[in-house]
């Protein structure tokens, strides 16, 4: 990817890295839960802390 | 001997394990549902490869959370042999059955091909009938095979003993070309603490029969009769 980029004019790239992003949408009492929640299910399902590690933001759905 | 085959949905490797305990070796062999939360008598459980929930968020990740793992948990917990190949090795890191993980291929490329790999420890139920040194020809055919651990845990391996298996050349030297997907110290096949669960990327059921280009893969099971026969023997006197 980096090539590619570099082969298409962006020299100005240093490093480029893939990741994964995922939404998910839950219902909780209140930001302190759904943090619980989040973390808990990040640990146990949504990365492998062998290789991954996670970081997250809430935002209210307002469903 | 009684061998147990899990099935998960997107195991297509489970035919292969099933004809290899019943046609080559001769003894016994049931399917396992992925839903099942208890297990029957099995001397050997065997977790198939394949692409479990179509490899979905991480190879492996979604089985290992299903109720089967849970009663194979317990099985392995009770000294029972759990025997994962390909997908089934995976799925052993991510349940926290085996150590370490699998990432992407370092090529980014999907790999078939025949490998060799050398025996590291051949003094595990799964390897007895071999000597350390051994080359077993195998094939390997997967896109998540590079082994991981972290250096600590790489130390601690090497300490326990617990890296059973390295891709070599044909000569037995464990070289950058020998290995299919960037493991880290060409690495294949490694085991818990206790050396009743194992796991590895090549294919031994696939290299059961010489019709098939290969039978190295048959000292796994030879050993795991092996040891089995000398349990007898221990109990009956």
């Amino acid at each position: 990817m980096e090539n590619s980029l570099k082969a298409l004019g962006f020299s100005a790239v240093r490093r480029v890295r893939v990741g994964k992003y995922l939404e998910l949408i839950l219902h909780a009492s209140g930001r302190e839960e759904a943090a619980a929640q989040v973390e808990e299910m990040s640990r146990r399902l949504l990365s492998n802390p062998v290789i991954e590690d996670f970081s997250y933001t809430l935002q209210e759905a307002g469903l | 001997m009684k061998f147990g085959v899990v099935v998960f949905p997107g195991s297509n490797c489970d035919l292969d394990a099933y004809h290899l305990v019943r046609d080559v070796l001769y003894e016994q062999v049931e399917y396992i549902r992925y839903d099942v939360h208890s297990l029957g008598n099995y001397d050997l459980i065997i977790l198939p490869g394949g692409f479990t929930y179509g490899d979905y968020l991480r190879s492996g990740a979604i089985a290992a959370r299903t109720p089967v793992i849970g009663a194979v948990k317990d099985f392995a917990g009770r000294g029972g042999l759990v025997l994962g190949i390909c997908n089934g090795f995976q799925v052993l890191t991510e349940a926290g059955l085996l150590p370490g993980a699998l990432y992407r291929n370092d090529n980014l490329q999907f790999r078939c091909r025949q490998v060799y790999v050398r025996v590291e420890n051949a003094g595990l139920p799964f390897t007895r009938a071999s000597s350390r040194g051994d080359l077993l020809k195998m094939p390997v055919a997967h896109g998540d095979g590079n082994y991981y651990a972290p250096p600590g845990l790489l130390r601690e391996l090497e300490e326990k003993k617990q890296v059973v298996f390295r891709y070599a050349d044909q000569s037995g030297e464990l070289t950058a070309r020998a290995n299919p997907n960037g493991s880290v110290d060409n690495i294949c096949g490694v085991s818990n603490r206790t050396g009743n669960v194992l796991g590895l990327m090549p294919h031994p059921e696939r290299a059961a029969q010489k019709a098939l280009g290969s039978a190295d893969g048959l000292v796994i099971f030879e050993s795991v009769a092996e040891y089995f026969k000398s349990r007898e023997v221990q109990g009956g006197a």
